[in-house]
Parts: structure tokens; sequence; C-alpha cells
């Protein structure tokens, strides 16, 4: 593999409003320092990709932007969203977990009925009320373009579904809580091509309302639907601009050979 | 010898091995079956044990291996769901639970007997619990504890990973995702292992000869106060269980027919044993299925 300076780098400033913002965040495992300093800041009603080779910490570094990696990792520095550090140990993380959704590489809705799937997680933030909840169940599976698919069989076990129509559930289930922000682990890297692109329109439209930051390892998918793009590489946060300089222009030697194939 | 060759070898091994098991199996149980079905009668079921004579029955013997069952299951199910959630879904791997692992699976191969002989020492004498029910469900319990937990813990950790951070990414707290996403998952493998261990306490004696005692006093059955000294339902009183009965029945028994009674009766045990398996499974699905939602 070739050696690049990883102290260089080029981190942009965006115009926009900010979503997130990491500031000098380290990831350890152990021994092992898995993200080092991570300074950058996401937009808001952006898609962010993240993209990097295996193992270069991009998924690392998303699971810590919703304290997914508690009890996994060692995470220090701030992760600021609306003006509060969300990584401080005060902070309580089963409401960071209600503002900033997740969605995992492999669909895991729960052993429930497709109703329950939506329903379940809205009781427990306290809704109570039959009609919001139904009102929320279909907004949100609208939301993630299963509606018309499942508006008939509500009541049945979410396993039945398909793959994709499992993902797109899960992405319903999120978006039922009205997070801001919206988290996606490589959310089509398991489907086929129909369902990625069914995936790729709904979040074309999410983006309206969310904040949505995906780790993908699909260039053509990462320059397809994504507003700003953050190459990672070992751990470092190499390069982070707007997509369409990201891939035309990039300022960085190791972008430029990874986005065009002559990386490793 | 080619591929295709060795498969069909090892197939035949393997069927054969499995016919084996199965032989093994049917022989058992055809034979108990076989014996002691035919003297299996309403009369049988329903009638007190005779000391002397012939002609006794095993009503109270039937009814105490139930209770003790039930009494058992009561006591022995909230300790073992309450270790087996910790086990798998709290407790992070140090040299602390290895210990709790260690120590479950020594006291899992404990033999039954000396479970008894602890019970008797421990609750008959020295806390002053007699020859009771409550002695034998205790010991019961510690007899059956370890596989339960064991049994639940692995039944928690067969439910993949995705789901508990599903839950956690939807704010869930651990205790909510373990008890309403994690646990409905497991149910199934939990009962089957529930329907093992009540199969073992049922065809229990050894640990119970010595904690519930071998005599069945006589009881009414009509009497509900569970403090009186008669009712069936007191915990206190002495119990000869169905499996003890056919211990006894064998070893010391001066009754003129103890070979039709214990034929009968070991008969008895594994009909009730086979009848909680089907029911209990059928039970599971069904609600496996409600909670689900598959049909």
């Amino acid at each position: 593999m070739k050696e690049y300076n990883l102290n260089e780098s080029y981190i942009t400033d965006i115009p926009e409003k900010k979503a997130l913002s990491t500031k000098n965040l380290q990831v350890y495992y152990g021994d092992n320092h898995a993200i080092f300093d991570a300074n950058m800041d996401f937009p808001r009603y952006k898609i962010t990709a993240l993209i990097g080779a295996s193992g270069c910490g991009k998924s690392t570094f998303l699971r810590c932007l919703n304290r997914m990696n508690d009890k996994v990792a060692r995470v220090d520095g701030n992760i600021m969203y609306r003006n509060v550090d969300i990584n401080s140990p005060k902070i309580n993380v089963y409401e960071v977990r209600q503002h900033i959704g997740m969605v995992f590489q492999r669909p895991n809705p729960f052993a429930k009925s497709i109703r329950e799937n939506i329903i379940f997680p809205l009781r427990n933030t306290g809704i109570k009320s039959n009609d919001e909840l139904e009102e929320r169940l279909e907004q949100s599976l609208r939301g993630a373009a299963l509606w018309d698919e499942v508006k008939d069989d509500l009541n049945k076990s979410a396993l039945a579904l398909s793959g994709g129509q499992q993902q797109r559930l899960c992405i319903a289930r999120s978006i039922a809580m009205h997070p801001d922000v919206l988290l996606l682990d490589e959310p089509a890297s398991a489907l086929d091509p129909i369902s990625t692109s069914k995936i790729e329109e709904t979040l074309q439209i999410l983006k309206k309302d969310y904040s949505i930051i995906i780790v993908t390892h699909n260039l053509q998918q990462a320059s397809r639907i994504s507003d700003y793009t953050a190459f990672l590489h070992l751990g470092h946060i190499v390069e982070y601009n707007s997509t369409a300089n990201v891939f035309t222009k990039p300022k960085m030697q190791a972008t430029d050979d990874y986005v065009s194939g002559n990386f490793g | 010898m080619n591929a295709k060759k060795w498969d069909h070898v090892a197939s035949g091994v393997i069927y054969t091995l499995v016919a084996a098991v199965i032989l093994i199996l049917v022989a058992i149980l055809g034979y108990i079956l076989f014996n002691g079905v035919p003297d299996i009668s309403w009369h049988f079921l329903t009638s007190p044990a005779q000391s002397f004579s012939a002609g006794g029955g095993i009503r109270d013997q039937l009814f105490n291996s139930l209770y003790l069952l039930v009494l058992t299951i009561i006591v022995s199910l909230p300790i073992g769901l309450g270790a087996g959630i910790y086990l798998s879904e709290y407790a992070s791997d140090n040299w602390f639970t290895d210990l709790i692992r260690t120590s479950v699976e020594v006291l899992s191969s404990l033999p039954s007997v000396v479970v008894g002989l602890f019970g008797y020492l421990l609750f008959v004498i020295k806390l002053n619990l007699g020859f009771s029910i409550l002695s034998g469900a205790i010991a019961l319990t510690f007899f059956n504890l370890p596989l339960l937990t064991r049994n639940i813990e692995e039944s928690l950790r067969s439910v993949p990973n995705l789901q508990r951070e599903a839950g956690m990414s939807l704010g869930l707290s651990n205790w909510k995702t373990t008890t309403k996403i994690i646990l409905p998952a497991a149910l199934p493998g939990i009962l089957t292992g529930l329907i093992l261990s009540a199969g073992r306490i049922f065809g229990e004696a050894a640990a119970l000869i010595y904690t519930a005692g071998q005599s069945a006093p006589t009881v009414d059955y009509s009497n509900w106060n569970v403090f009186s000294a008669t009712s069936f339902l007191n915990p206190m009183r002495p119990a000869e269980t169905l499996a003890v009965h056919i211990w006894k029945v064998n070893t010391e028994s001066v009754t003129p027919d103890a070979n039709l009674i214990s034929s009968a009766s070991s008969a008895v045990l594994i009909i009730v044993i086979l009848i909680f398996n089907l029911g209990a499974r059928f039970l599971g699905n069904k609600l496996y299925k409600k909670i689900t939602a598959t049909k």
C-alpha cells in the first residue's frame, strides 16, 4: 500500500447550519487508536457520505455520533449537537438516540408485526394517543416509500417482508421517532440494485426534513446521493468537501487515488 | 474412493447412528408403556396407596408430584430468569462472570443424591422444615437451577445482536430492549428448556427421598386452607412423589401387587411427561406466533 502523509488533511468549512460537529474526536479499542482527531461539521438537511476502504474507521466514526460505541470503545473529544456536548458522560444516551436515529447494514426489524415495529418504540417515548400513533405509523411508512406495499398487511410479521422492504421498514421505524439526524451504516450493501435505488430515492426525499449521514463503500452511490463527502483513511479524515469537489477536484493525493481507483 | 462414494458412506453411518438412538428410545418407551398401560385404570389413578394389601392406587403420589413440580418452577423460574438475563445481557466478560459460569456448571453436574443429602442436612434438620414439600421444592431448585439458568442464558444469547442494536438505536433502555425484544424472541428456547427441566423434576427421586420424605399421609382434597395440616395444599406436609413411590414399591414394599404398581406408575410418569412436552410446545408456539405476528 502506498504511504500517505496522514498529518495533512483538507477539511472544508461548511456554509450551511450545522447538524452535528465533532471536535478532536478520538476513538480507542483497548490500545488500538481507531480514529485520530476527527474535526468536522455535518450540515443540516443535506446528505453527507463517509467513504473509505474497509477498516478505515468510517463505521466506528458514525457509531460515535449517537453513542452506539458506549461499552464497545473509548471515545474522547466533543460531539456538539445543538450546543450540547453529547459525548459527555452526564448526557442521557437514550434521549440522544431518540434525536439521532440509526439504520444498520443488515435489516434488523423486531420479530413483531409491522405495526408494532414502529409503534412500540414510539410508545416508549411516552406517546399514548392511538390517533397520533396511527398517524405517525402511516406518515413514517409513506416517508420510507413502503406504505403502498404494506398498508393492507400492517399486522403481519415484519420478518415476512423482503430484505429491501425490511430495510425501508427500519428507516421508517427511525423516522417515526422524528429524529433530527439520521445515521445510515451502509444501508444498501446487503440489498439488490432495485431495492438500493428505492432506498436512494427515499433518502433524497428524506433530506428535506432530516440531516442524513451515510457510510457507504459504494463510490457511485456516494457521488449520486450525497451533497458532502468525507474520505477517511486509517482512522484519519483526509478530505472533507462538497461531493462534486471530492470526486472531480480532490485536494489530497490519497483521495485522488481512492476515487479514481488507484488505491492500495 | 471418490467424493460421491464417501458421501454415501458418511450418510449411511449417520443414518445408522440415528436409527440406533431412535431404536433405544422406542424400545424403552415401548417396554414401559406396554407393561404399564394395561394396568392403568380410573381406580388406580384415584385411590390412595395401600401398604400391605393389593389394589392400591397412586392418587396422592401423582398429585404430590404435580404440586412439587409447580412449586419448584415457581421458586426456580424467577431466579433462573434473573440469573440468565444478568449473564447474557448485563454482565461483562471478566473473571467474576467466568466464576459464576464455572460454578453453575459444577453445580449442574452434582449428583442428585448429594443435593438430596445436602437438602436433608440444611432444610430438613438445620432449618427445621422437616420432611416437607417445601424442603423438596428447594432441593429440586438447587438441582434444577444450574441447567435452567444455563439454558435461559443460551436462549437469550442466540438472539442476534442486531436486535439489541436496533433497540438501543431507538432510545430503548437496556431493560426495555431485554424484556420487550430479546426475551420474546428467545421464548421458544426458554420454554423448551423449562419443559426439559420439568421432566427432570417430575422424574427425580433421589433428591426427594431425603427432603420431601417417603410417606404420603392421607390428605383432604376439599380442604383449601394452605395452613391446615390435612390440606392437600399444605407445603409443610411430607409428600411421597410418584418417582419415589416407584423406588419404594420396588425396594421395601410388601404389597403383593408391587410389580403391577411400579410398572403402571412408570407408565403414568412417562405419559404425564409426554403431555407436558407436547402441551408446552403447543402453547409456546401459539405464544410465539402471537408475539411475533407470524402465521
